[in-house]
């Protein structure tokens, strides 16, 4: 709470409340219209830049993905899709990958340490790699495939939304770099009207089934794109139709955690319960003497 | 005490191979619950801070998975369960009232014992399986991360399991007076013996 300047609204492995009495901040949202990329990557170096990271040079995998993934090196990655919604007229999708920011964040559902990953009250979500274990279930509880964990410190990594530039004021790198305007930021309330406006262009442009991609299945995300084709989300490089915390997740950290307590508590008491009230099995001295 | 007269239960060897599982089984525990609930997170502690809990655990579980095997090889020609066993089973409301008189004379373990290690087998074996599939930084990640979904929920049950077992076998020991002895010094007094496994009694006199 020190030295950071964002309240926090949850974190992770903490059954209390967080810290709630100053008023809620505006959320924040991320808005990338995807009509508007041209694929060029300067947010991908801009992510680079600001937060000192330095991915290996890798292979041309046969697509103009570079990096071919996200890595703890690569926050953010733009995936090229060439698909034919309307046979004959190729499109060329570009998707800039990376964490959408969920409300209801599976990672930090899934996380055992705590502090490890913080929600902010703005809505983005951050690693703090400090308290980071490096056990992964954060990369199990994640719809979006996003977590990634370091080889050379076990430590996982992903967008913080930049945070830390959020926190003075300052939009995200990549969103400054950007030079068509295709990432834009500001309250949650201002990109979603930016986001209709946009979306209703579209549709005159004879996309019919624009629309703005912000999963109700995860509460919402505070990366939200505008899609030409929303009404097929997984045309954009697999990019989940209706993405939710995974059942085993939701069972594994919900009434599972409740449940086995009781268990076990319930065990311990009955046995000392039992010893109290029935005494040990004893061999009798009689039969002792016997032998 | 000292002076009846003493039959022996276990080898030295057999009780070391006990304890080695029994200690690896108590450090991952208590490694791995602190992953299981925040509660617990607190216990990571005493492995030198949480980031050391994650890496010695599975090597905890692993060594305990093979001592525990070694284990189980052990013991298995006394794990057949018998008819006299099904007679014994019966009389449970009566041996948990400790009247324990007039019992069906049964081997060298009850069928609580005998449930009690085959279902910790099944729990280790699980543990194990689905502990491989989520072993970060080594293996996890060559696994589909649906199977490592699925894995990590049988894993937190099979522990769930595996501890219940734990509790029940502790609390067991305690409560027959004069069994720790057969696991600390390796043996039990006759009249132990003839109480609570007649059928192994006699056996181990017609063999010597």
């Amino acid at each position: 709470m020190a030295l950071q300047s964002l309240d926090i609204k949850a974190r992770s492995a903490t059954s209390t409340l967080s810290p709630l009495v100053r008023t809620a901040v505006t959320e924040v949202v991320k808005l990338i219209d995807i009509s508007k990329c041209i694929g060029c990557k300067a947010c991908q170096v801009a992510c680079m830049e600001w937060n000192d990271l330095r991915d290996s040079v890798g292979k041309n995998i046969g697509v103009y993905d570079n990096p071919a993934d996200l890595s703890d090196q690569s926050w953010t990655v733009m995936r090229f899709s060439e698909v034919e919604v309307n046979s004959g007229r190729l499109e060329w999708l570009i998707r800039k990958d990376g964490c959408m920011h969920c409300s209801e964040p599976g990672c930090l559902k899934a996380c055992p340490a705590p502090d490890a990953i913080i929600q902010y009250s703005n809505g983005i979500v951050d690693f703090h790699e400090e308290h980071c274990i490096g056990c992964g279930y954060c990369i199990m509880g994640c719809p979006f495939n996003i977590p990634r964990m370091s080889k050379k410190d076990s430590k996982v990594y992903k967008c913080t939304l930049c945070s830390d530039r959020v926190a003075v004021g300052l939009e995200p790198a990549c969103v400054k770099t950007c030079p068509t305007g295709a990432i834009i930021f500001g309250s949650k309330e201002d990109m979603i009207h930016h986001a209709e406006d946009r979306i209703f262009d579209l549709k005159e442009r004879g996309y019919q089934r624009a629309g703005l991609y912000n999963p109700p299945g995860v509460g919402g995300t505070h990366v939200m794109y505008v899609l030409q084709h929303a009404d097929q989300p997984e045309l954009y490089h697999e990019l989940p139709k209706d993405p939710g915390i995974s059942p085993e997740v939701i069972l594994w950290k919900g009434i599972s955690k409740t449940v086995m307590n009781i268990g076990l508590g319930t065990a311990i008491l009955g046995g000392i319960f039992h010893y109290v009230t029935q005494g040990p099995n004893e061999v009798s001295e009689a039969e002792e003497e016997k032998q | 005490m000292s002076q009846n007269k003493m039959i022996q239960r276990y080898k030295a060897s057999e009780r070391f191979n006990h304890w080695f599982v029994a200690i690896c089984f108590i450090l991952a525990a208590l490694s791995g619950i602190g992953f299981f609930h925040p509660g617990f997170f607190w216990l990571t502690n005493l492995f030198g801070g949480s980031t050391w809990a994650r890496i010695l655990h599975p090597f905890f579980g692993v060594i305990m998975f093979l001592f525990f095997i070694v284990w189980v090889a052990r013991v298995w020609k006394y794990n057949h369960v018998t008819a006299a066993d099904w007679q014994w089973v019966k009389h449970l409301g009566d041996i948990l009232r400790s009247r324990t008189n007039n019992l069906p004379e049964i081997g060298k373990y009850n069928l609580g014992q005998k449930y009690l290690t085959r279902t910790l087998l099944v729990a280790i074996i699980l543990l194990l399986a689905s502990g491989i599939l989520i072993w970060q930084p080594w293996f996890a990640s060559v696994f589909p991360i649906e199977l490592r979904r699925m894995a990590v929920l049988i894993h937190a049950f099979s522990a769930f399991v595996a501890l219940m077992c734990f509790i029940v076998h502790v609390y067991a020991a305690y409560w027959t007076r004069g069994s720790i002895r057969a696991m600390t010094q390796g043996t039990v007094t006759v009249a132990w013996a003839k109480h609570h496994c007649m059928a192994w009694y006699k056996e181990m006199v017609s063999k010597n």
